[in-house]
């Protein structure tokens, strides 16, 4: 076992891991931290998605001791003390969410977007999100809703 | 994933030297996006993972001196896009890395473990050709700086020795005008591994053109001023398609190598 040091969501924390469990394993064995999905465990999917060191990252394909001395982002860490994200909201209101399972890693994937570009194109948010399948197919409402964020029509 | 030991060296002699004692038991972990599949579904099972990106001279970094542009081993492809001297002087570079994986994956993935790597389809190695790419590596007998065209042997294997580290790419910078351009052929848009990929440099004294996808490992082929019509005809007869592949037919490859070469040839000139 290795200890290391990381910033969870904004909270230190410190802590034992195998070298050999992912950020993925770490933070939903770990720290109960099971917002993250897992599924397909080879990059493609995008539903472990967590934001490490201010960048999005598959975090089935980082070591949790690689993640040492930094800072973590999870979906659990998207919603403000008095209520869900505008995103998350967005979400909600454009019918984005089926059957949910993919939505964490989506949420953080648009989140990461609206910080590097305030306001995508429709091109730009199909390239932003192209790291995130979704089985359902609510692709449409999912791009409508991280585009009413970026025009600001979330709330309407 | 099986167990094995983790070393976080914190210098460059000491990686040297820890990657020199334990041999074939130990791989080199940079972005991880490869590695982590393969220690996964245990294609390899090395008893050291020996982590690079704490070592300050792989630290990401671009940075231009003498002549050459230096791309640290940490530096990820998001970097890449991202950095003015690539933009300005190796656009069909920034081109490629924009088209790997997903943007989860080019804020891990680095430019020279694409090569270590190396896929017959990295989309990174036919640009890196065109320019004149070398790899850097270190090693207990000292340096040794590879042109990238001596580097690639077949898919998964390089010509790096047991215990050589690779710790840069360099390229030269273009002396004049270079007009170059990176095509490349997907199933679809978005997140996908090459069918086909093609690079050309278009320079005064010579040109330039490598493909990717149609054969065990991304091929350069050299010519004179106004040869360039001539190598994308060399490179139909020269390429090897993999009949078996589940990505594209060997026949589909090469018509799309036809079209695509003529595209980047259109596009440089």
């Amino acid at each position: 076992m290795t200890e290391i040091n990381l910033r969870i969501n904004g909270e230190a924390r410190s802590y034992s891991v195998e070298p050999h469990h992912t950020l993925l394993e770490s933070l939903r064995d770990d720290l109960a931290l099971t917002g993250t999905k897992e599924c397909c465990l080879v990059g493609e999917c995008g539903a472990c998605t967590v934001r490490l060191n201010g960048a999005i990252v598959d975090s089935c394909l980082v070591l949790a001791v690689e993640a040492d001395g930094g800072e973590v982002q999870t979906v659990e860490g998207l919603a403000a003390a008095d209520g869900l994200a505008a995103l998350q909201e967005a979400f909600l209101t454009h019918g984005a969410v089926q059957c949910g399972f993919c939505i964490p890693g989506q949420l953080m994937a648009g989140d990461d977007l609206l910080r590097r570009s305030p306001h995508p194109s429709r091109a730009e948010i199909e390239e932003g999100l192209a790291g995130n399948l979704c089985r359902c197919g609510c692709y449409y409402q999912i791009f409508d809703a991280v585009e009413a964020v970026a025009t600001g029509n979330a709330a309407k | 994933m099986r167990r094995f030991e983790y070393a976080r060296p914190s210098t460059l002699a000491e990686a040297v030297g820890l990657l020199a004692h334990e041999g074939e038991r130990a791989r080199v972990l940079a972005g991880g996006t490869d590695l982590l599949i393969r220690l996964r579904d245990r294609t390899l099972t090395p008893a050291v993972v020996v982590d690079v990106k704490r070592i300050p001279e792989m630290a990401p970094a671009i940075s231009e001196s003498g002549g050459w542009v230096r791309v640290s081993a940490g530096t990820t492809m998001t970097a890449v896009m991202e950095s003015q001297v690539m933009r300005t002087s190796f656009p069909a570079l920034v081109e490629a890395a924009r088209y790997v994986g997903s943007v989860q994956i080019r804020n891990r993935a680095t430019l020279a473990g694409n090569q270590c790597n190396a896929s017959p389809a990295a989309d990174t190695a036919t640009p890196l050709l065109v320019y004149g790419a070398i790899v850097l590596a270190v090693g207990s007998a000292g340096e040794r700086r590879i042109p990238l065209d001596e580097f690639f042997v077949r898919s998964g294997v390089t010509t790096l020795g047991t215990g050589e580290l690779v710790t840069a790419i360099e390229l030269p910078m273009p002396p004049g005008a270079v007009r170059s351009a990176f095509q490349r052929r997907t199933r679809r848009r978005g997140h996908d591994l090459a069918s086909v990929t093609v690079s050309v440099a278009l320079a005064d004294d010579g040109v330039r053109l490598a493909y990717g996808s149609l054969g065990p490992r991304p091929r350069l082929m050299v010519g004179g001023p106004g040869s360039v019509d001539g190598l994308l005809e060399r490179a139909m007869s020269e390429a090897t398609p993999s009949p078996t592949s589940m990505r594209a037919g060997p026949e589909y490859r090469l018509a799309m190598l036809r079209v695509l070469g003529k595209r980047a040839i259109e596009a440089a000139a």
